[in-house]
């Protein structure tokens, strides 16, 4: 097997996550930048909409490199998507193909059900839910909590600091709320 | 009024520390092509270890895989051996800077707010640093999400002060 075949298998959790947890020190070490995607939502407020609130008036064009990084990321999804992707379908827990199915998501075979995420739906109930309600809670909320999974639960736990591990607990607390007794209902429309 | 310039920001990093550039170097754009790279490496560890799938947060929330868990679990452990070993050898940054940390402060915040973006990630299977990379690979309706994201920021900027912290 060569490399790139080896690569373009799925990456095991023992690979990914000490991968993600060195961005920590390299962000750091590169520049004194700390890890938090989710504050590029904020500094694209702050570039095109500030409207006089206080928590939109400061310097952003300091946080451009976080720009960079989030553009990054898109470019490494395409590059992932097109050149290191295998045709083999995504393999799941029976339990939840089961529970999906039940919902009339049968067709399991890419990264997210495409019953789901596609423009069609996007202009019914379902996909207002879905990706506005969605989208607006999860940028409200990283803000109101003051960061997401990157700045909460990979950074501020990296640095030991026990606001980041209640915020943690609550992502946790809400996600498992909602996928277990709300999204189903979601799901059932 | 002043200008967005002479704003410290202090008021708003006492509650919102993270996310802050400590830097006090100026440099020339192309320095931060350096970021675009780290990014790039990170949204590609994103798709292989399939971390966008929906399915995988839905497995998480309900406990029918360990993959997510052992994901942000072994990045925390790596995460924080090396912030030991930065500040006990006393690592400078490549600039010869100090590496600053700054710790945070609880606030309610951090529960409710922390409650909703759990919401929010479970619905949308995205929290915001996998949703750049789904755009990547095509699933370009989180464009919508992401928008709605960015909304959901502004809201809370706007009713900031009225909200319990």
């Amino acid at each position: 097997m060569n490399i790139i075949e080896f690569i373009k298998q799925p990456w095991a959790w023992y690979v990914a996550g000490p991968l993600i947890g060195l961005t920590v020190p390299t962000l750091m070490l590169l520049g004194n930048k700390t890890f938090g995607i989710s504050a590029n939502l904020r500094h694209v407020c702050a570039a095109c909409l500030p409207a006089n609130v206080k928590f939109f008036k400061y310097d952003w064009k300091k946080e451009i490199w976080n720009f960079y990084f989030a553009i990054g990321i898109i470019i490494g999804g395409i590059i992932a998507f097109n050149l290191l992707s295998n045709s083999n379908p995504i393999q799941i827990n029976s339990k939840l193909a089961t529970e999906l199915a039940g919902y009339g998501i049968t067709n399991i075979s890419g990264m997210l059900p495409e019953q789901l995420f596609s423009w069609q739906i996007l202009f019914s109930l379902k996909g207002f839910l879905l990706f506005a309600l969605g989208g607006f809670l999860v940028g409200f909320g990283s803000r109101y909590a003051g960061g997401c999974t990157s700045g909460h639960a990979i950074s501020g736990l990296s640095n030991l600091q026990l606001p980041s591990l209640i915020a943690t607990c609550c992502f946790m607390v809400g996600g498992f709320i909602m996928a277990n007794f709300i999204l189903p209902l979601i799901l059932s429309l | 009024m002043q200008n967005t310039n002479s704003n410290t920001d202090f008021e708003v990093r006492s509650l919102d520390t993270i996310c802050i550039n400590e830097s006090h170097l100026q440099h020339r754009w192309y320095h931060n092509l350096k970021y675009l790279f780290v990014g790039l490496l990170f949204g590609v560890v994103f798709i292989k270890a399939e971390i966008i799938s929906w399915y995988r947060i839905q497995e998480m929330f309900r406990f029918q895989s360990f993959h997510m868990y052992g994901v942000i679990g072994s990045a925390v452990v790596v995460g924080i051996i090396s912030i030991l070993i930065i500040k006990k050898f006393n690592i400078k940054t490549i600039y010869g800077e100090k590496v600053e940390f700054h710790n945070k402060k609880f606030n309610k915040g951090q529960i409710i707010g922390g409650l909703l973006f759990g919401f929010g990630w479970a619905i949308t299977g995205a929290c915001p640093g996998p949703i750049f990379a789904q755009i990547g690979s095509g699933i370009t309706v989180m464009i919508v999400t992401l928008f709605f994201a960015i909304f959901g920021t502004w809201v809370y900027g706007f009713f900031r002060e009225k909200l319990p912290h």
